[in-house]
């Protein structure tokens, strides 16, 4: 690990000041960034320790959103009688994630920002596009079994690993951030970045731009939705696919659907053509399997993955089934 | 990395019941089978162990609360919690397995929280309690979870038990099991080569009461 200095601003303004040199790094729950500095694929100059902000409260909204702070654990998060009633998918998204001490560990603007578990991202020794912009990729003619189908370019096909950004993909979460010039809210589609020609960019947060909340709007029917995870073990273990959906159901019409999928994707990946399969629909499989065909239309196989177009088809249809059960 | 840490793993310097540690063990038998040639290896050993930050390194004044006692450390900004303890503290009590939070071994508490020590920086643990298998005991009263791994015969080669014993104490303050397949999932962060799984099982459905 690179040596480097470490502050512990315990104002939102002097954290945010502090950062904007290159080099420099927010540091939260630390459980990515720390795995990453002892690998030395991250090497940064300055950490602020932004632990002391308060942004640390899960807050119900007047306008019947939730904001929750940058800082929010993932446990206090997944276990939070709000979240837990009312948008269980982030629940149990959350809780299917990493480990209980993990958990207590990880916050909500870490995990936004955690990185690709590609293997070669990993291994200084092979190229990485994403870790040495134009070194080349590895993963696309080599041992790619977990990398992406969808959303994949020539330059990179490394997956997206979080699980807590597909449930807030579905929700259409808002991600809120503070930088010298400013605050922004940035729509969560916009802030994972395809990979395209650049895949060392992930979002579009800039540098020295502090993530401050995560705010969910209201959804009437959230409360119907669930995240299915499929892995090689039952528990902590990344997924190979994930679907996370939300569905209003009445008289046995489909009137509105949320569909994200995770472990596919170059990022966390809303599917809009299943939702627009899905509305007006039956709520029945045949609607289902038709919502899942229009998700992975567009998904493109590598040497050791083809199998991940079937079986993140059968994740969805399985948890459409189980949300479209929900009386 | 810059700890010098892949040698740390079997350095626990434990005294056996007869006064002798581990490392003097160990150089008493390589003494006996394997004549000198390895003698300086571990000679060195001690040398190695990195009290002395390198000369590059940014360091820090920093105080941690372990086991309800003050400590007062100038370490290297990089050390992490779990070599604050093993190295600079001499408490070896918290095992290190992958160092990249991927088997608990290092499970300590932080104001009763389960947490993996090998993932957080020293430097940011200032002013929290942090609670390590040594600081379970009342004196010589075990904590209910030792006496019942004791009791359930939960491991086997000891090495991933402290982990385990924190992280099934952090379980128990959490509240959040029911039943068996609670259980089975809530300490799957934690990781048993031996695979003693079914009576840490056991262990913690006694102390938590459930039949
Ligand atoms: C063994 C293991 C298994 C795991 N399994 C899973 C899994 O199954 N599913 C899953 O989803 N995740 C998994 N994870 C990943 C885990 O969820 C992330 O490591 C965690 O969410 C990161 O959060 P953190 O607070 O620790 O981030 P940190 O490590 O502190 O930071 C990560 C990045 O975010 C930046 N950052 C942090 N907070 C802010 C902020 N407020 N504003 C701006 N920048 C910020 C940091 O600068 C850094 O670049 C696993 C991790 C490990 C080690
Ligand atoms: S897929 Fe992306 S992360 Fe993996 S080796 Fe290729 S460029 Fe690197
Ligand atoms: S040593 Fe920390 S999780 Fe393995
Ligand atoms: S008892 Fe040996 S690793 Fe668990």
């Amino acid at each position: 690990m690179e040596p480097f200095k470490l502050i512990h601003p315990n104002d939102q303004h002097a954290a945010i000041a502090s950062s904007g040199a290159a080099n420099v790094k927010f540091i939260a729950g630390g459980t990515n960034l720390i795995d990453l500095m002892k690998l030395d694929i991250e090497k940064p100059a300055q950490l602020v320790d932004i632990n002391s902000l308060k942004l640390q409260t899960i807050e119900a909204l007047p306008n019947g959103s939730v904001r929750i702070g940058a800082l929010v654990k993932n446990s206090d998060l997944a276990y939070h009688p709000v979240i837990v009633k009312n948008y269980p998918v982030l629940s149990e998204a959350l809780l299917s994630g990493a480990s209980p001490q993990l958990r207590n560990m990880a916050t909500v603007g870490g995990n936004l920002l955690q990185r690709t578990r590609c293997p070669y991202f990993y291994d200084t020794s092979f190229p990485c596009n994403k870790r040495v912009p134009g070194s080349g990729c590895s993963a696309i003619n080599g041992y790619n079994r977990n990398n992406a189908v969808l959303g994949t370019s020539t330059q990179c096909i490394a997956t997206h690993p979080s699980d807590m950004c597909v449930a807030m993909a579905a929700l259409g979460a808002i991600v809120h951030v503070e930088g010298l010039t400013g605050k922004r809210q940035i729509p969560f589609h916009e802030f994972h970045l395809l990979p395209e020609q650049t895949p060392q960019y992930e979002t579009t947060l800039k540098h020295g731009e502090l993530i401050t909340a995560v705010e969910l709007p209201p959804i009437r029917y959230s409360a119907k939705s669930h995240y299915l995870k499929v892995r090689d073990r039952h528990s902590y273990e990344f997924a190979l696919a994930s679907a996370a959906v939300a569905l209003n159901v009445s008289n046995g019409r489909i009137e509105a659907a949320r569909v994200a999928l995770g472990g596919v994707g170059t990022k966390p990946w809303r599917s809009v053509e299943a939702e627009k399969a899905l509305v007006g629909a039956a709520a029945d499989e045949q609607s289902y399997r038709n919502a899942a065909e229009a998700a992975l239309n567009g998904a493109k196989p590598f040497k050791d993955n083809a199998f991940k177009i079937e079986l993140a088809k059968r994740t969805l249809v399985r948890a459409l089934k189980t949300v479209g059960g929900m009386s | 990395m810059g700890n010098n840490l892949g040698i740390s793993n079997t350095d626990d310097e434990e005294p056996s019941s007869n006064g002798t540690t581990r490392r003097d063990f160990l150089a008493q038998i390589t003494y006996a089978g394997a004549g000198l040639t390895l003698v300086p290896l571990l000679a060195g050993t001690k040398d190695i162990l990195p009290q002395a930050p390198p000369p590059n390194a940014e360091t820090a004044t920093i105080n941690l609360t372990v086991n309800g006692q003050k400590h007062a450390l100038n370490i290297d900004e990089r050390t992490t919690l779990l070599d604050a303890l093993r190295e600079n503290l001499q408490m070896t009590g918290t095992k290190k397995g992958c160092d990249h939070g991927q088997c608990g071994a290092c499970t300590v508490l932080i104001n009763g929280r389960r947490v993996n020590s090998c993932l957080t920086f020293a430097a940011m643990c200032q002013g929290k309690e942090i609670i390590t298998i040594e600081g379970l005991a009342k004196g010589d009263r075990l904590h209910p979870m030792q006496e019942a791994f004791i009791k359930h015969d939960a491991f086997q080669c000891g090495y991933c038990t402290p982990g385990q014993i924190c992280s099934a104490v952090g379980l128990v303050n959490e509240g959040h099991v029911h039943n068996d397949a609670d259980i089975h999932e809530l300490m799957s962060g934690n990781i048993c080569r031996c695979g003693a799984y079914q009576n840490i099982v056991d262990a913690i459905k006694e102390v938590q009461n459930i039949a």
